[in-house]
């Protein structure tokens, strides 16, 4: 244990690895935390009257980054599915980066919620008691501080145990806890989101959140926007890296995206058909979002621009001409991050509340301070997968081997070496 | 052998002030700079306060003995926090006759002369709409008016309908809040522990009524506006990133009298009284006039009825 201890922080030194454009990076990522620091310190000095919120429109953009990470975190089921039930050899490959995604999405999701409180410190008060007084199981809330935090834990134990039998160059068997362990995070990713799905659900006095098709569509749109991120940061790592990443996990991939997104657009369409077409008072949430009233437009922008992405995103992606090529398949894949960012953000969180439950439009727009804070949060778990995947590399490709006895400190010396001719 | 359960409780206790140190070697480095006014230690005990439904009657009056010093601190006026329970037998029911309203707004700057809401930003817990009388849409929210200018009402065609916390049977909010910092009491009031909520505003989303209101900034209210009779769970003053919302009054109704915006109402069109009392003229008016609850669908049962009177002043 002791030695699996030490091992474990020799391993992290390889993050300090990396020549000067990996460093270059660093700085880019520290300098936009920076900016994020800079405008929190300003929201903790004034309150979250820096925001655009108001009381009409309670939640705003932080909420909305934070529902479209949750979809993130809950998209690594899309490689565990195949990688581990189907056994797909060139997604197995890789389902690790998918993992060490899901884990980064999460802790962006807890930074989104802390810079929504308004009384962070407080946060404690959440947790069970005898610590806090957690609403469970009547607070949908609670039930999302359990899930995120069971999936969190969940992906924690599954990625770091398998990376510590890769470096004892050894291998897990799907029989053994592990395995049960891997195939409980499958349920688990699909809950994280149903929950958040229930939690926009819950408010009854909101109709436009009360679709009994969100919770379906929220995994469907997942399903496209995370593994489309995972996909392109592949690409970037292997074309950055030493990591191996066959075409054919890309591909295949991609396949199981097309598949997602139909769901997705179908259950679009049964989503507004149905709040559209009775005309009662209670469409008048998705008319606000889709056209506006009386003049007052500001989400209908967000909205189109949405679903013109998602439809192109879609026709790019069915046609395995242009999924197949690199060129298409990529501008499939950011159009379809736009969309579902645009569409699960502004185009879920911000109509819920506008007009408000009396009939009041308050137009609401993120201020510099909303940006500037959810930019150091991006920023921040940009530098977290950076961190996470730079530690996981070298076991991943094999470089990094840890034996018993003295072959341990000659692992030590090897990657202290590395660290120090690098950085020359 | 079983433990008794003053030993349990023993053990709770004990088990709270090591989570206390932990916690609060995190907390410090996190601590507020502004702070600095108010001592290290009642910070500290700011900070760890316990939820208000969990204190003793001793430890409420610590807690309160405790927040009086810091409001005098910080308004240099002796302020009075009480904290009375709810009466036996009350169930408090307000009644609001629409057909004399003149949409005047006194009872919303009453009701703000009384609670102590923050000046700036502005904080009112009575929102008055006024809706046009031949409009085919009504009762439709959305072309109702709420920024009409009061000095000019009321208007020829047009009504007035304030809408405040409707204090429902079952809140929609007090479900919602995942640390049970809203709750509603034994006498159907719905109260917050402003020193418990984490402001995540929840709530708000649940709200049919909007009638809940967020500390978006640093409350600000001049010493002197500042009405010195308080209670816990009511108007004492309030902090940034906390919910608030309308109580009845508490600090009043809980001492037999009427709201501020019963009193202030210059039309008599404000009614107030327990539910629990036949002879009350709440129940009089519930038995008598046509009255209607907003949002009724949503089953959240609210104790505030809306009702018509025939030969009203309009």
């Amino acid at each position: 244990m002791v030695q699996a201890t030490k091992d474990f922080f020799i391993a992290w030194l390889s993050i300090f690895k990396g020549g000067p454009k990996y460093y270059l990076w660093l700085a880019f990522l520290a300098c936009l935390m920076g900016v994020g620091v800079y405008a929190y310190i300003g929201q903790a000095e004034h309150g979250l009257i820096m925001t655009a919120m108001r009381d009409q429109v309670s939640w705003g953009f932080y909420i909305s980054n934070f529902t479209f990470l949750v979809g993130v975190a809950a998209a690594a089921v899309l490689l565990v599915i195949p990688a581990y039930v189907h056994n797909h050899q060139p997604i197995k490959k890789i389902v690790l980066f998918g993992e060490l995604m899901a884990i980064t999405a999460i802790i962006m999701c807890i930074l989104f919620i802390m810079t929504d409180l308004g009384q962070p410190l407080r946060v404690w008060h959440i947790l069970p008691p005898p610590i806090g007084m957690m609403h469970w199981p009547t607070s949908l809330l609670a039930w999302d501080v359990l899930v995120l935090n069971g999936y969190f834990i969940l992906n924690v134990i599954i990625a770091f145990y398998v990376m510590y039998k890769y470096a004892h160059g050894e291998h897990y068997e799907m029989k053994s806890f592990i395995g049960f362990l891997i195939y409980l995070s499958i349920p688990a990713a699909i809950s994280i989101h149903t929950v958040t799905a229930f939690l926009y659900n819950a408010a009854f006095s909101r109709p436009f959140w009360s679709a009994s098709i969100l919770a379906p569509r929220f995994i469907a749109s997942a399903l496209c926007s995370g593994p489309a991120l995972m996909l392109l940061v592949f690409q970037v790592l292997r074309k950055v890296t030493d990591v191996e990443i066959e075409d054919k996990a890309i591909f295949r991939v991609a396949t199981l995206i097309t598949y997602a997104m139909a769901v997705n657009l179908f259950f679009l369409l049964a989503e507004v058909f149905g709040s559209f077409y009775p005309g009662t008072a209670e469409s008048v949430n998705i008319h606000y979002l889709f056209f506006g009233i009386d003049g007052q437009t500001n989400l209908v922008k967000y909205i189109w621009t949405a679903m013109a992405c998602n439809v192109t995103a879609f026709v790019l992606i069915l046609n395995p001409k242009t999924r197949e090529k690199f060129a298409t398949l990529n501008v499939a894949l950011v159009l379809m991050i736009v969309g579902i960012y645009l569409e699960k953000g502004m185009g879920l969180v911000i109509p819920g509340f506008t007009p408000d439950v009396l009939g009041e439009i308050y137009q609401y727009t993120p201020t510099a301070t909303e940006l500037l804070v959810s930019l150091g949060v991006w920023a921040t778990g940009a530098m977290i997968y950076t961190f996470l995947v730079k530690f996981a590399i070298p076991i991943h490709t094999g470089k990094l081997r840890f034996a018993s006895g003295e072959h341990a400190v000659t692992a030590k010396r090897a990657v202290i070496d590395d660290v120090t001719s690098e950085k020359v | 052998m079983k433990k008794t359960k003053d030993e349990r409780r023993a053990l709770k206790v004990n088990r709270r002030t090591l989570l206390k140190g932990t916690l609060a070697a995190a907390a410090a480095t996190m601590l507020p700079l502004n702070r600095a006014d108010a001592s290290f230690s009642d910070f500290w005990e700011s900070f760890f306060q316990k939820h208000f439904r969990e204190m003793t009657e001793a430890e409420k009056e610590k807690v309160v003995a405790r927040l009086e010093k810091e409001y005098e601190e910080k308004y240099k006026i002796a302020i009075k926090v009480g904290i009375e329970p709810a009466m036996p037998g009350v169930l408090f029911g307000y009644g609001l006759d629409l057909s004399r309203c003149i949409g005047c707004r006194t009872c919303e700057y009453a009701c703000v002369a009384e609670n102590n809401q923050s000046i700036d930003p502005q904080i009112h817990w009575i929102q008055v709409l006024r809706f046009k009388k031949e409009d085919p849409k009504f009762p439709d929210f959305e072309h109702a008016e709420k920024y009409y200018n009061a000095a000019l009402a009321p208007q020829p065609g047009y009504f007035y309908m304030p809408i405040q916390c409707q204090q429902c049977e079952n809140p929609a909010c007090t479900r919602a809040c995942p640390t049970q910092a809203t709750w509603k009491e034994p006498d159907g009031i719905v109260t917050i522990d402003y020193n418990w909520c984490i402001g995540c505003r929840y709530c708000m989303a649940a709200c049919p009524y909007g009638a809940r209101h967020f500390n978006w900034g640093e409350p600000h209210r001049a010493p002197q506006d500042i009405n010195p009779n308080t209670h816990y769970l009511g108007n004492r003053p309030r902090y940034r990133g906390v919910v608030e919302k309308c109580t009845f009054c508490i600090q009043r109704s809980r001492k037999g009298r009427y709201t501020a915006c019963v009193e202030a109402c210059p039309v008599g069109a404000r009614k107030f009284g327990n539910l629990l009392d036949p002879n009350s003229e709440i129940r009089y008016m519930i038995a008598n006039k046509r009255v209607f609850r907003l949002k009724e669908d949503l089953n959240t049962s609210p104790k505030f009825f809306y009702f018509f009177d025939f030969g009203g002043t309009r």
